[in-house]
């Protein structure tokens, strides 16, 4: 620290002004205004711009995949029920082949013996397909029956022989039971008179083409002929229980959940700028009188109304998307009219606002000139947390459903459904979970950083 | 004390009466009635069973009949699917199931958040705060039907597995309730955890911290004694809205895990438009809840003095 008695003596140049060739210019960062001071921080997170990033992806996947992927999110294909996801979007080509012989099999007449040894030369008939695959065999003495085996994996001994698919009393099998694309293996117990299955089983390997009956083809719209090949849709997400496209039903399932996600906070903070504005801008009477009248409506139990609203609507309404969208925004608007009232009753009392009113600005200038603005980074953190609590609420009530209803879906109706057949097939309900997962993340995550880049008083306490 | 307390319940009465009273308009403007799932009924029978439970009357004095039978007498009336059965008898069967995966639920929630936040805290922008800021924002934003599915999905894959038995479903012994309840609090504990992180941060940098340690007091001692103990206020505020939270939610655990609790049965009450059964439970639904928030409201003015309840 210096002394005072070393202070040089003061010069009179010391107080002219410096020439403006050597002004701290370099040192100046240009001003920048609350909104571009944000953005510049909100760009500088990282984790907000993927956020951000993939939200843009889902949007995209959700609204232009349908021009791209055009399946009909509700055609029933039976015969396509439930695959699993193949992650190729490449169709697959099949054969058309003629209807399959149902005809009786021809009667067989046991040969008299002791059954000591095993069926002989098992071979498919025609083109094993995934219509049908057709055996024959040759009987060893003494059999008066046959067990047919079906395995996906090659049967190591007598216990690993697969599903009983029949009991035969013939030479022949037709299997059509839920054929896939995969290589399967045949294997075929004699029976004695006695009803005893032999201890000896004969496999065959069988390698499954895909194939389309002629009627098949014909009742989906082929004009085709046996012999010609069609092409097939790709499920790159699998099949439903009916044979849905999951990849469609998710684009037509994740438009809804957005459009009520999006839609329904939009509207209700609308509202709620209003009321909460103009109950905050008025004050006394109207004020109080508006309060309680909200505080009514926060008391009520949420989920228990959104669930009377649907009801009282109709549980089976064509309409239910826009059900919930409007008990969404009934039972929402309180919260931001709360928040709104607060900003504005905080705001009125700042000097600025004062100051405008000295001025003689009009209320209606002082609203949107000076009231709105300041309150808009507050309005845009809660509407991106109020964005993933919609989506939320509306895949929590579609999946008790109380919401969505067919022929619409959603995400969370979808989940409904997954969730039936989850055991066996995880992946109904892992593949629409996963989307609302990701969604409803990434606007919490977006909602993190804006709060971080908008709100300084916010970011002081974390 | 006492005029804001006569205050809040008088609130609270008229809030209770707000909800029944909506709730019953809204459901008797539901096309068709409870007596319209009845298969093969005749005109005489329905006029009977009409009479008995007395649908016949005009709404408003079947609304006069319901205020007077709920608030007077304390008689909720006969459920129309489950003949014989009293809603009263229904509620008393069945809410404590509900209750104890509640209680349950929000033990764990609590007890984790503490303990998850305060390490969150103690190790701020280090590793195990960022992971765990991490799961808390997953867990707030995964649904918790997902989770709730997938743990029982993982259950069936063990129990195939390995050849144990675990329970995934049904309320046959503690063990079973476990695993609902962990996944019933989770979004809240994702919540809490939040709150427990930033209001430990906040105290950690006060002045009677410092005074603590100035004086000499082992950084255990000053965690234990002053700064978990006054970090904790915060969270304890948001169990009354957390309760609520996790009352709703209950709703989709009890139908996922079957658990006979209140939420699965209103549910189903709702899907079959079964009158009583669906007034009941929302007025004691709204009446519980109120109470609820109205409890931890008062409560939380004993343990924080700075907190003037009167205001």
């Amino acid at each position: 620290m210096k002394k005072a008695t070393e202070i040089p003596d003061i010069a009179e140049l010391d107080f002219s002004p410096v020439p403006k060739s050597e002004a701290h210019e370099e040192k100046m960062r240009p001003s920048q205004s609350y909104w571009q001071d944000a953005m510049r921080r909100f760009v500088k997170n990282k984790r907000a711009m993927l956020a951000a990033l993939s939200l843009v992806i889902m949007l995209g996947i959700c609204l232009l995949g349908p021009l791209v992927w055009r399946v009909d999110p509700n055609l029933q294909q039976l015969n396509e029920a439930l695959q699993s996801p193949s992650w190729s979007f490449e169709g697959r080509t099949a054969k058309v082949i003629a209807d399959p012989d149902n005809s009786r099999m021809q009667t067989f007449v046991p040969q008299a013996g002791i059954l000591n040894s095993t069926v002989e030369n098992i071979v498919t008939v025609g083109l094993a397909s995934t219509v049908q695959i057709h055996l024959s065999w040759q009987a060893p003495p003494g059999a008066h029956a046959f067990q047919i085996y079906r395995n996906e994996l090659p049967p190591l001994d007598r216990s690993t022989l697969g599903v009983p698919l029949a009991l035969v009393r013939g030479l022949e099998y037709r299997d059509a039971l839920k054929l896939e694309l995969i290589d399967y293996y045949y294997s075929i117990v004699a029976i004695d008179q006695d009803g005893k299955e032999s201890d000896s089983y004969k496999t065959l390997q069988v390698n499954v083409e895909q194939a389309f009956s002629l009627s098949d083809a014909k009742r989906l719209g082929f004009d085709v002929e046996v012999g010609d090949s069609v092409v097939l849709n790709a499920h790159p997400l699998g099949t439903d229980s009916l044979g849905r496209d999951l990849l469609a039903r998710i684009m037509k399932g994740g438009q809804v959940s957005l459009y009520i996600g999006i839609i329904a906070p939009l509207i209700y903070i609308f509202l709620g700028i209003i009321i909460g504005g103009i109950s905050g801008y008025l004050g006394g009477k109207a004020d109080s009188l508006i309060m309680r009248f909200t505080d009514f409506v926060i008391a009520l139990p949420f989920l228990l109304f959104m669930i009377l609203f649907k009801v009282a609507a109709g549980n089976s309404s064509e309409n239910s998307i826009n059900i919930i969208l409007f008990s969404l925004i009934l039972l929402s608007w309180p919260g931001s009219a709360r928040l709104i009232r607060g900003q504005v009753l905080q705001l009125r009392e700042e000097p600025y606002i004062q100051a405008a009113r000295l001025l003689g600005g009009s209320p209606l200038y002082i609203i949107f000139r000076h009231l709105l603005p300041n309150t808009l980074g507050v309005i845009l953190v809660s509407l991106s947390f109020a964005i993933p609590s919609c989506i939320f609420t509306e895949a929590f009530l579609s999946f008790i459903g109380m919401g969505v209803v067919l022929p619409d879906t959603s995400w969370g109706a979808m989940c409904n459904e997954g969730v039936k057949l989850m055991i066996t097939y995880p992946y109904l309900l892992i593949v629409p979970s996963v989307f609302i997962s990701i969604t409803v993340l990434a606007f919490n995550i977006l909602g993190d950083g804006l709060r971080d880049a908008l709100d300084a008083k916010m970011r002081s306490r974390e | 004390m006492k005029k804001y307390l006569l205050k809040r319940l008088w609130h609270g009465i008229i809030t209770i009466l707000f909800i029944s009273t909506a709730t019953f308009f809204a459901m008797h403007m539901v096309p068709g009635d409870p007596l319209s799932s009845e298969k093969a009924i005749t005109p005489e029978t329905r006029k009977a069973l009409e009479a008995e439970y007395g649908i016949d009357k005009p709404l408003f004095i079947q609304y006069g009949i319901f205020l007077k039978k709920t608030f007077i007498h304390g008689d909720l009336g006969f459920s129309y699917t489950n003949r014989n059965t009293k809603v009263n008898e229904i509620i008393a069967n069945h809410f404590p199931v509900s209750a104890k995966l509640g209680l349950l639920a929000i033990f764990f929630a609590t007890s984790g958040a503490i303990m998850w936040g305060a390490i969150a805290a103690k190790y701020r922008n280090k590793l195990p705060d960022y992971t765990s800021m991490v799961l808390v924002i997953l867990f707030i934003s995964v649904p918790s039907f997902v989770f709730a599915s997938g743990a029982q999905l993982l259950i069936v894959k063990l129990n195939a597995a390995t050849g144990w038995n675990l329970p995934y479903r049904g309320t046959d012994s503690f063990v079973s309730q476990i695993v609902p309840a962990m996944i019933l609090g989770l979004g809240t504990m994702a919540f809490l955890t939040r709150i427990m992180r930033s209001s430990l941060l906040e105290v950690i940098h006060s002045d009677y911290i410092r005074t603590a340690r100035a004086k000499g007091l082992s950084p255990k001692q000053i965690f234990f004694s002053h700064e978990l103990r006054n970090a904790v206020l915060p969270v304890i505020t948001i169990i009354g809205p957390a309760i609520a939270a996790i009352t709703t939610g209950s709703f989709v655990i009890e139908t996922i895990f079957t658990i006979p609790g209140l939420g699965k049965f209103f549910v189903q009450a709702v899907q079959q438009n079964d009158y009583t059964v669906i007034m009941g439970t929302t007025v004691f639904y709204g009446s519980f809840l109120v109470l609820t928030v109205l409890a931890v409201d008062i409560v939380y003015g004993f343990i924080d003095p700075r907190i003037q309840v009167e205001k």
